[in-house]
């Protein structure tokens, strides 16, 4: 069977921001392949890359250079092609405010060429499943936003697309609503529906079969999120201190380790990392205020492969 | 197969607009009210100094006869604004790029506004024909559809034009500003408040050059019949008004489809 989605060297640039300047890129150059019926997460911080692949994906946007395949049609080449058979949920609502639930999934069905009775029907049936069949004939504006994001959610999957693109879905939800919207993405998988999912919460990374991470417009790992965390071996000891340089350098001659300061926070990786505080703290005295000793989590993961922290980098290259 | 498909998404896109209007009761009164405000209280106070040159399209007429056709014309112009100040709020808040990233053919969502934008122009504005016989113009079979006619084709271009401008400006303040500078002087220059054959020569030039003279024209001909003077034959103003409609479909098309979502 092939690729759900299959991208190669996929570049954007945005124009400009003033007439004489560089171009802005937002993607430089990413590859990867997301298998049929993966439930596929997208992370990286805001200005990380992944409203950008999100809108080429969705074919709201053209890339620069590379290519996009989706279900062997190319998002740039054949974007009607690509567009019958992928449902779109964006992060922003386009759900009409004025009209009833139902309307919407009926004019939504109708763009996508179906009508009558089995688009009455199937608008139905995906209510009752999403569970907002008993507000089909309320206002939109009436709902909460989390049924709202159900409401979003049944009108991507209307045309039963075999791809489902959600960009950060969840965004303004309670944590309620947000495990719900999960919960159901992985049914779909489960259905054979591949959904391509975008986050900036590394909980909802946790959730994904397979991870690519973005920053400032690279890869910056892919794999699922246990094997991204198997990469980094052992314990992450993490040490605030006065001094980070000295410290770094003390720990590379005494232990013979790498450390890398993050934040003015000095970043140990060492297998049974409890066993090495005491060393660590009776071989620099004075010099450690505090010590933390944790598992490897999808945060560290980032760490490791770009550099800086999660949340350090300002949004950049937004259009 | 893809006509089906054409008119699927095109007549949707109108029960949409269909709806929204007439479930939004402020906006449904503002737009029967403000034309007929402007009508009545223009058309009564500028009543007594209205005189039209003899020959003039007009002549003998009352002001709030004369005033009448160019307020339908003024009903084209405000729902076509209407309708397509909608798009900007649409593409703020996120309905137009799920429209954009349907498979819907980029056509069939240009279609589907200017027709939205028509229909419910010419609802409006057959209420304005009902007020002839009121102030004294009696209807004709032949008057009531010419005039059908011309403001069927007049609304479908103004909304086009709209849509034309609509797709091009982020904010509604601009889309106010554009207004005022180019759409209200298309309305002023175009015979519907003052005859062409009144105004300095410079001026007739811009009016003629309005392709909406010709809609205003046409319509007065048409209620008015001779007593609308002899302004350009009703043939040429169709005519005009086919090749405006066809253009501000075209326009707008050729624009949509050069761009993909946001």
């Amino acid at each position: 069977m092939s690729a759900a989605v299959q991208i190669g060297d996929l570049r954007h640039d945005y124009p400009p921001r003033t007439r004489r300047g560089p171009p802005c890129p937002a993607l430089r150059g990413i590859s990867f392949t997301v298998e049929p019926g993966e439930l596929f997460g997208v992370l990286g911080p805001n200005g990380g890359g992944k409203t950008t692949l999100f809108k080429i994906l969705s074919t709201a946007l053209r890339p620069t250079a590379g290519q996009a395949v989706i279900l062997n049609h190319d998002v740039g080449e054949s974007p009607d092609r690509v567009r019958e058979k992928i449902g779109v949920v964006f992060q922003s609502p386009s759900l009409d405010k004025k009209l009833t639930v139902l309307e919407n999934l009926i004019h939504q069905g109708r763009l996508y060429g179906l009508h009558g009775v089995p688009l009455q029907a199937r608008a139905g049936e995906l209510l009752e499943r999403l569970g907002v069949a008993d507000r089909a004939s309320d206002a939109v504006e009436t709902l909460s936003g989390g049924l709202q994001r159900r409401v979003e959610i049944a009108k991507g999957l209307l045309h039963s697309p075999a791809l489902l693109l959600l960009d950060e879905p969840t965004t303004g939800l309670d944590p309620g609503a947000r495990k719900d919207v999960w919960t159901y993405l992985a049914t779909l998988t489960q259905q054979g529906v591949t959904v391509l999912v975008t986050t900036h919460l590394m909980e909802e990374a946790e959730r994904c079969d397979r991870l690519a991470i973005l920053d400032k417009g690279l890869l910056a790992a892919l794999g699922t999120p246990s094997r991204l965390k198997e990469s980094i071996r052992g314990d992450v000891v993490t040490v605030t201190t006065a001094d980070a340089a000295r410290l770094i350098e003390g720990v590379k001659t005494t232990f013979g380790l790498v450390a890398t300061e993050m934040d003015g926070a000095v970043r140990i990786e060492r297998l049974e990392g409890h066993r090495f505080v005491p060393q660590l703290v009776e071989a620099f005295p004075g010099l450690i205020e505090t010590v933390q000793v944790g598992k490897p989590s999808l945060e560290d993961v980032f760490v490791l492969h770009t550099g800086h922290r999660f949340w350090t980098e300002k949004a950049e290259t937004k259009p | 197969m893809n006509a089906r498909r054409f008119l699927l998404a095109s007549g949707t896109l109108v029960a949409r607009e269909m709806t929204r209007f007439f479930r939004q009761r402020n906006r449904v009164i503002g737009a029967f009210a403000t034309p007929l405000l402007f009508w009545f209280f223009l058309g009564t106070g500028l009543g007594r100094n209205f005189h039209a040159p003899p020959g003039a399209a007009g002549e003998g007429l009352n002001y709030l006869q004369y005033f009448l056709p160019g307020t339908m014309a003024l009903v084209c112009l405000f729902t076509a604004i209407f309708s397509t100040i909608s798009v900007i709020e649409d593409r703020q808040a996120g309905f137009l790029q799920a429209v954009l990233v349907s498979p819907a053919p980029r056509g069939s969502i240009v279609m589907g506004k200017l027709l939205g934008g028509m229909i419910l122009a010419v609802i409006q504005a057959v209420v304005f024909v009902a007020l002839m016989p009121v102030v004294g113009v009696p209807l004709t079979l032949f008057g009531v559809f010419w005039a059908l006619v011309l403001l069927v084709l007049l609304s479908f271009g103004l909304t086009g034009l709209g849509l034309l401008i609509a797709w091009t400006t982020d904010s509604i303040q601009g889309f106010h500003a554009i207004m005022n500078l180019l759409l209200m002087p298309i309305w002023f220059l175009s015979g519907a408040v003052f005859p062409v054959s009144g105004a300095p020569g410079w001026l007739k030039v811009i009016m003629l050059a309005n392709p909406v003279t010709y809609g205003v024209a046409g319509l007065q001909m048409a209620f008015f019949g001779s007593r609308g003077g002899q302004g350009p034959s009703m043939s040429l103003c169709v005519g005009v008004n086919l090749l405006f409609a066809g253009a501000m479909f075209l326009g707008p098309w050729l624009l949509v489809r050069r761009t993909r979502a946001t």
